[in-house]
């Protein structure tokens, strides 16, 4: 009794546990098939791919993919080199000055990212104006100054990484090198690279990602260089679109699926090793999961979530959404006209309860009615009344047109120009004059 | 056979800090010897090798290996090769990468190697075992491993630190014999880094006995075992009883000793303290358990001792008797076991008898603590 409550809870509590993990995935992959402008899962209106090539239509999320690879790839450069050489530094410095090297190294982690983006910027515009460089030199350029700005702290984070690793090398295999007539140099590519390369990969694949999806420090130094996050961030905020639910569903595809290859990988290395030191193993007659699946329901999971993935991009060859949404956009005008004929007759009503009620006072009163109640109707029909063209039936969508036009034309946002792109440079131009 | 590039040590000091590793070590190590320096934890024999291999500067003195100082020249310029105590195989090398390394610092084709580390396999007897990886060998198969990839880098002078230490007993010996026979087979100078001194008694030509960084003796196995010039390779190389007191007479190349419980002893005086020792000056003789037998009850003279038998055991081989000592430790007997019956002796007090020969006198000095 106790003991079937205690499973039941265990499930419960990893079915929220993983609701609370997973669910924003699973609605944010959902809203990129909705045909719905707003990224929405209730009102399902039609089974689309539209937003995917919208989204590959889009040349400043593509450009803001392509930088964020390049910054990527600087950054992996920089910060692995500078995390092996940190790493190096700590087991090769004096076991006294050890903690308080560590603590310096360590900092940059500690320090905020925005902290680091503006001291980044300004840091290197003293060093370029000391240099006498004009602001088109490389120092003022904004993908130097991005990698530069992402690598100080992520270099620590790879530092982390490969000094735990690092702890782990016998120091006399170097002396075995060097006795066995290598330089120093050779010790180091032959014998301590090799070792540490599984620890190097990792810290690439770290630093690749961070650098990715860093926000706050790049946001200082992007310059004429905007990242994918900065676009994103720029974008969502005059309104969110499901193309940006279809990148980040390609992201999370791309993501499980790395991580799937690389566990199957592992896993039939590790196999390979068993192999090699038993016998082969056993083979049976009836179907036998790989064994790299026989105790993994999370693989299985993975598996089927690609799988998933392969039939929706064949069904995006047969199926044709263009239908349905014409059909939703139909439905839609017939419910706006069915809207807007309501509010007409509210209205109607309301100025003939109106004018009856004036015409009530007036017979009190012992004035004529009938100029009034001819000039009513006149008024309404006229686009000066009295309400203005509010309540136009033709009105709603010519406002709703003109709001999304005036966002994709107008830049200027509640912030003013702060972020503008181009904003940083005047500024650093202005400094420098 | 070479003749073999001999080495040097020139009043050799290594400190560290305050700490003195080794003292004025003066040890001249001929072409194609094998060369134990043999001595307890900590006294310095890693040490000397390391400034002999080149991973430390010497304080004071010189190394020289062929006649050459080898100031200022690093470890990866120095005709040695060394074999380190944990071995230091390169983990994710296979067997063959291993033992051709230092000709692939040299530069030699992958043909070329493969081709050496196949003669070097056939020589360790491990044959087709070149693409292991170092982690799927067993601790002797590890050794012979690092032994071929030292032997591949053509040393002149091959250095070991402890190599068997990790090995099991069956296994070490085994290995003894193996490495004494390979280092006939190249005809280089072999240096030995061991605490074992069976090790260093079967395979060396020569041993330098070492404690806390001072060289105490230097000669061939005979002489370290026979005639130990201090108190503490007399203790330290092989059983040894014990009898301290203080000379009473010297009679030419022998002594009689007053000892403290025993009574007058008399013993030959080590060839290095030979005319050094003079009457009065406090002594100790030693007398190894199998050249002590059971005299007849009552016997007396200068080469017999009386003492209470505390217990007994049979070895096998041997059946050893331990008596009260002198100098607190116990007196231990061991008599060959020829099929002879023995009878039970504890309690009872028993009178031992030597001969001059077999006794040792030397200053009183440290004893070595098992």
């Amino acid at each position: 009794m106790n003991n079937l409550f205690l499973r039941v809870s265990i499930w419960v509590y990893l079915g929220i546990f993983f609701a609370y993990l997973l669910g924003p995935l699973v609605i944010m992959a959902i809203t990129a098939f909705n045909s719905n402008g707003f990224p929405s899962v209730s009102p399902w209106e039609c089974f689309t791919y539209a937003w995917f090539s919208e989204l590959f239509q889009d040349e400043r999320i593509l450009n803001g993919i392509k930088n964020s690879v390049i910054v990527g790839i600087g950054t992996v450069i920089m910060s692995v080199t500078m995390g092996l050489s940190g790493a190096l530094i700590l087991t090769q410095v004096w076991p006294k000055l050890r903690a308080t090297y560590y603590t310096i190294v360590i900092a940059p982690i500690l320090v905020p990212g925005v902290v680091l983006g503006i001291s980044t910027v300004v840091f290197w515009q003293r060093v370029n104006n000391w240099l006498g460089l004009g602001p088109d030199s490389i120092l003022a350029d904004g993908l130097f100054l991005t990698i530069i700005g992402q690598s100080t702290f992520i270099a620590s984070y790879c530092m982390l990484v490969l000094v735990a690793r690092l702890q782990r090398y016998d120091l006399t295999l170097n002396e075995a090198a060097l006795d066995l007539g290598a330089s120093h140099t050779q010790a180091f590519t032959k014998i301590l690279l090799p070792f540490m390369m599984p620890a190097i990969a990792t810290s690439a694949v770290l630093a690749f990602l961070a650098s990715f999806e860093n926000y706050n420090t790049t946001t200082f130094t992007f310059g004429d260089y905007p990242t994918l996050t900065i676009e994103l961030a720029q974008k969502v905020r005059y309104g969110i679109s499901p193309a940006i639910s279809a990148l980040a569903f390609i992201i999370i595809v791309g993501t499980v699926f790395g991580a799937l290859t690389n566990e199957a990988l592992k896993r039939r290395k590790e196999l390979q090793a068993a192999a090699s030191g038993d016998t082969v193993a056993k083979v049976d007659g009836g179907f036998r999961l790989p064994s790299f699946l026989s105790r993994n329901p999370a693989m299985i999971a993975l598996i089927m979530l690609v799988a998933a993935v392969g039939l929706s991009v064949v069904n995006s060859m047969s199926h044709n959404p263009a239908q349905c949404i014409a059909q939703v956009q139909t439905e839609r005008q017939e419910q706006r006209a069915l809207e807007a004929e309501a509010n007409l007759r509210a209205l109607a009503e309301r100025r003939a309860a109106a004018a009856a009620a004036r015409a009530a006072e007036a017979a009190a009163n012992g004035e004529t009615v009938e100029e009034e109640t001819t000039t009513a109707p006149a008024s309404s029909g006229n686009s000066t009344g009295a309400f203005g063209n509010v309540f136009a039936p033709t009105n709603l969508d010519g406002a709703e047109d003109g709001e999304a036009e005036a966002t994709e034309e107008a830049p200027a946002s509640p912030f003013g120009s702060v972020f503008d792109p181009g904003n940083l440079e005047t500024e650093g131009a202005s400094d420098n004059n | 056979m070479s003749a073999g590039v001999g080495v040097n040590l020139e009043n050799l000091w290594i400190r560290f800090g305050d700490f003195v590793a080794v003292r004025d070590a003066n040890v001249n190590i001929n072409g194609g010897d094998f060369f134990s320096f043999l001595g307890p934890s900590g006294c310095g024999k890693t040490t000397i090798l390391r400034s002999v291999s080149g991973f430390l500067d010497p304080s004071e003195g010189r190394v020289l290996i062929g006649g050459n100082d080898m100031a200022g020249i690093g470890p990866n310029k120095r005709p040695t090769a060394l074999i380190f105590q944990n071995l230091a195989l390169f983990p994710l090398m296979k067997v063959w990468e291993n033992i051709t390394f230092s000709m692939e610092i040299a530069g030699a084709s992958a043909k070329e190697r493969r081709k050496r580390a196949d003669e070097l396999l056939d020589m360790i007897a491990l044959p087709g075992q070149g693409d292991k990886l170092p982690s799927e060998l067993s601790g002797g198969q590890k050794q012979r491993v690092a032994i071929a990839r030292a032997l591949c880098a053509e040393p002149d002078v091959l250095l070991l630190d402890e190599p068997l230490s990790a090995l099991d007993l069956k296994l070490r010996q085994h290995m003894r014999t193996e490495l004494r026979e390979i280092q006939k087979r190249v005809g280089i100078t072999f240096i030995y880094i061991t605490h074992d001194q069976g090790e260093a008694l079967t395979m060396s030509d020569n041993i330098a006995v070492m404690k806390a960084g001072i060289i105490d003796q230097i000669g061939d196995g005979k002489t370290i075992y026979n005639d130990p010039s201090t108190a503490f390779v007399a203790s330290f190389v092989g059983e040894n009883n014990v009898f301290r007191g203080t000379v009473k007479e010297i009679r030419g190349k022998e002594a009689l000793i007053a000892t403290n419980r025993s009574g007058d002893l008399v013993s030959r005086i080590s060839t290095a303290n030979q005319g050094k020792m003079k009457v009065g000056d406090e002594a100790m003789m030693f007398i190894r358990p199998e050249a002590l037998s059971i005299a007849e009850t009552g016997s007396a003279g200068d080469h017999f001792v009386t003492a209470k038998v505390n217990h007994e055991e049979f070895e096998g081989n041997t059946f050893n008797i331990f008596t009260e000592g002198d100098g607190g430790k116990e007196i231990k007997v061991s008599i060959p076991n020829l099929g002879q019956t023995f009878e039970d002796h504890t309690g009872q007090q028993i009178t031992l008898e030597y001969e001059t020969q077999n006794a040792v006198a030397v200053p009183a000095g440290e004893l070595a603590t098992e």
